[in-house]
């Protein structure tokens, strides 16, 4: 099994950073946008990006929640492998914010047709922008891109991208592995 | 593990310890889902499901048709009495009809026990135990375990008391069956004309006096007296069985500690129960029911996903 770093520590130290600017960019004190990491490889990056925001560029009051979208998913049934649901944390109302979905890797985007279904019940949200770590373009079966993008990935079916965070695996990298 | 060991729900018998805590951790997450402004997940659009009750129910009944609306799966309701089993019409056919308009499962209530398990070995869904006589009620019993959960961290090491007709009671013994599984002590206190001969055998301990046996537990299960299943006395008056097994204020306040109070429903108010212990803030009654329809989402959501397309 080959193994090939798309992104190092310090390259993702720093696309976060950046991430965390155009975030601010276009948010500007936050006060009417949420942050949702899609569960369950989002809510890392949601986290940290928050953390930054928060530590780093002295934004407060960031409304940060974890949404699971297992019973949102269009494959219910359909694979070998049984859906497992994660939990989700919106303490917040979405009507009316900016949301912006955080998740680690873009794929077919299937994931993300499941959240903008799911997030509905926690109400009307005014606009839906998408932050992605990593997005593997050529690979969409809907048409969904990202608004904020870490690194573009040109990586081919049989391949697959893994993050790995500092917090839950011990290093901060991403890695593209051959099946 | 995620997923589970059978097909069927028929009773808790037939389930692992790692069956129920998957679907506890399943049923946390439809506890978020019901409590939404949205309470709809569309994971089983494409199932449809049959509620068969050929015996009368209320909560369990709704329950569970909510349980299957927020799933977002197709329902159809039966009742016995508004139907061709009146005409004479067998349980198989009677189902074998329904599934024949392409229907994936079956959630039934039966006043025979071992209904659920016949119909599983001779039609082709996904069977449901509502209740089967003086059997199983295996959704009751994991709700009641998941409130225990919910209310004091773990069932593990906890002391339970089922209190009165454990002799009619499906509840009782599906209860039994699920609290030995995840390491609860189980006790049985009633008059002991309602205690079966062989109760023992199933490991629980037996007390026919409710101040001792409210004294060893952590949460008491006051059961209700079932009139309907008596075909003869077997206590004096209801007034005698209230004096010796009925839960008042008084009763509780004389304890040294505060134990949990549930009730399956219903209640007979003033029986088994006064009011004002049903109204306590030690009773958790109503999250019974409102964990019953979670629970009941998990269960119907896991033998779904056991359901090939």
């Amino acid at each position: 099994m080959s193994q090939k770093v798309l992104l190092s520590s310090k390259e993702v130290n720093i696309t976060l950073h950046r991430l965390a600017c155009q975030l601010i960019e276009n948010h500007d004190d936050f006060s009417e946008t949420a942050l949702i990491g899609i569960q369950p490889r989002g809510k890392f990056l949601a986290n940290r990006l928050a953390k930054i925001l928060t530590e780093d560029y002295k934004i407060k009051n960031i409304q940060l929640g974890h949404l699971d979208i297992t019973f949102f998913r269009d494959d219910f049934r359909r694979g070998e492998k049984p859906l497992e649901a994660n939990t989700t944390i919106i303490d917040f109302i979405v009507e009316d914010k900016n949301v912006v979905f955080i998740d680690d890797v873009l794929y077919t985007g299937r994931s993300i047709r499941s959240a903008l279904t799911a997030i509905q019940s926690f109400g009307r949200p005014k606009d839906i922008e998408l932050l992605t770590l990593i997005d593997r373009r050529f690979s969409r079966h809907l048409p969904i891109q990202p608004n904020y993008r870490g690194r573009q990935v040109d990586a081919i079916d049989n391949q697959k991208v893994i993050v790995k965070w500092l917090e839950n695996e011990g290093e901060d990298a991403v890695y593209l592995v051959d099946k | 593990m995620s997923e589970l060991s059978v097909n069927h729900l028929l009773g808790i018998k037939y389930l692992t310890k790692e069956d129920i805590n998957l679907i506890f951790e399943t049923a946390d997450q439809f506890k978020e889902v019901i409590n939404r402004p949205i309470k709809k997940v569309p994971s089983l659009r494409d199932i449809t499901i049959a509620n068969l009750f050929f015996e009368n129910s209320t909560r369990t009944k709704l329950s569970f048709e909510l349980a299957e609306k927020r799933l977002s799966a197709d329902v159809i309701n039966f009742s016995a009495s508004q139907s061709s089993v009146k005409k004479g019409e067998t349980l198989i056919d009677t189902v074998n009809n329904i599934l024949s308009m392409k229907v994936d499962m079956v959630v039934m209530r039966h006043p025979n026990p071992g209904a659920g398990v016949f119909l599983s070995k001779h039609v082709n869904a996904s069977i449901v135990n509502a209740g089967d006589g003086a059997h199983e009620h295996p959704t009751q019993a994991l709700l009641d375990s998941y409130s225990i959960r919910e209310k004091l961290g773990s069932v593990k090491g906890k002391n339970v008391v089922i209190v009165g007709d454990i002799l009619h009671s499906r509840v009782a013994l599906s209860n039994i069956y699920a609290l030995q599984l995840q390491g609860a002590n189980v006790m049985v206190c009633g008059p002991k004309t309602l205690l079966p001969k062989y109760i023992k055998d199933l490991g629980v301990k037996v007390e026919t006096n409710l101040k001792k046996a409210l004294e060893w537990c952590d949460v008491a299960n006051m059961l209700r007296v079932q009139n309907e299943r008596m075909d003869i006395s077997y206590f004096p008056s209801t007034r005698e069985y209230t004096q010796q097994f009925g839960v008042n204020k008084e009763l509780l306040d004389s304890l040294n500690k505060e134990i949990v109070i549930m009730h399956p429903g219903p209640i007979n108010r003033g029986v088994e129960i006064t009011s004002d212990v049903a109204d306590s803030k030690q009773a958790i009654i109503l999250n019974q029911v409102e964990n019953g329809v979670a629970v009941r989402m998990a269960v119907i959501y896991l033998l779904a996903s056991k359901i090939k397309q």
